[in-house]
């Protein structure tokens, strides 16, 4: 259960992804931007940072990368795709997946523990949460306030690839409980055909007790799961 | 060949909501210009480009605002270009 970690110049949450696969029971190893195959990985995982330095747009530049092709080559042939924060950014500047992060609605960066509700679960992504569960898990972003068009939006929640939406202690997607601004408190969707997952919340950062949450951990958990099972089938 | 200033302008697309345009007129209003109805923020990207003319200096950059510059989901874009030893933009 190979899972690639792709690391961009700028890159700062590469290990934290890296600790989090093996602590799910995966093998993770890094892949540097420049390189264009995914060296037969089974998962990849577009992680946090500012890749690029942000510059333009975030993920704009790093969209371009030469490891994008092979990860975009990837995503439509159905292999599992996860970005988290700034991946999430560089996965929706590639197109694999629709809308886009802007600024924050507040204009401050935001760096707290934030609660998510797990809207779906059995997905490759979700299997270890309950439906409805209350997460907590940091987030640490200036541009995550999602915005899709209205059209896109509705297809979004018609085809329930909303995966995970800001929300208060008891799970209430309240406008109070939003930390960016995000349409319908948007914080994570998936592709249409569900192996692409982008959201901004860190389950990367919240992996160990020390780190004070775990609940981010089910989440690569799921992932190497649906790993293993693939190649069992 | 000639050489042409080409200045691309990218803006955030109308109804989009725009919080730095927000707290700039939210400024401007303390500061008393109560005529200031609305406030956007975009930004000024300034190209050099080698090209045989303004039309094609313009069409190139054209492509680049579509790959790269602007992002079609939120930004809009205009392109206004001019011989770099003409009057410059």
């Amino acid at each position: 259960m190979k899972i690639a970690i792709i690391t961009f110049p700028g890159s700062n949450c590469d290990q934290d992804c890296h600790r989090s696969v093996e602590l799910a029971g995966g093998s993770p190893r890094y892949v540097w931007h420049r390189e264009t195959s995914l060296g037969g990985a089974d998962a990849v995982i577009v992680p946090g940072g500012f890749a690029h330095g942000d510059y333009l747009r975030p993920g704009a530049i790093a969209r371009f990368s030469p490891i994008m092709d092979a990860v975009t080559a990837f995503g439509e042939e159905g292999g599992l795709v996860v970005g988290i924060c700034n991946g999430f950014q560089v996965l929706c500047e590639a197109g694999m997946l629709p809308g886009a992060l802007l600024r924050n609605e507040s204009l401050s960066f935001q760096s707290h523990h934030c609660r998510l509700r797990v809207e779906r679960t059995g997905t490759a992504f979700t299997s270890g949460y309950r439906e409805r569960q209350v997460l907590g898990m940091p987030l640490s972003h200036a541009d995550g306030n999602y915005y899709a068009d209205a059209g896109t939006l509705a297809v979004l929640e018609d085809e329930h690839r909303v995966l995970f939406r800001y929300c208060d202690v008891q799970g209430n997607a309240s406008a109070d409980a939003n930390p960016n601004g995000s349409l319908n408190n948007i914080a994570g969707i998936v592709n249409a055909r569900g192996n692409v997952l982008g959201m901004m919340p860190h389950p990367d950062r919240a992996i160990e007790a020390v780190l004070g949450s775990v609940d981010g951990l089910p989440l690569f958990e799921s992932l190497v799961g649906t790993v293993a099972r693939e190649e069992v089938a | 060949m000639s050489r042409f200033k080409v200045e691309v302008l990218v803006t955030p697309r109308p109804g989009l909501l725009d919080p730095q345009g927000k707290a700039i007129h939210h400024a401007l209003s303390s500061l008393g210009y109560d005529a200031v109805e609305d406030v956007r923020v975009g930004k000024a990207i300034y190209l050099e480009v080698a090209a045989a003319t303004p039309e094609d200096a313009r069409e190139r950059a054209e492509e680049m605002c579509r790959k790269l510059l602007a992002n079609p989901v939120t930004e809009d874009f205009r392109i206004t270009a001019a011989e770099a030893d003409g009057a410059a933009p």
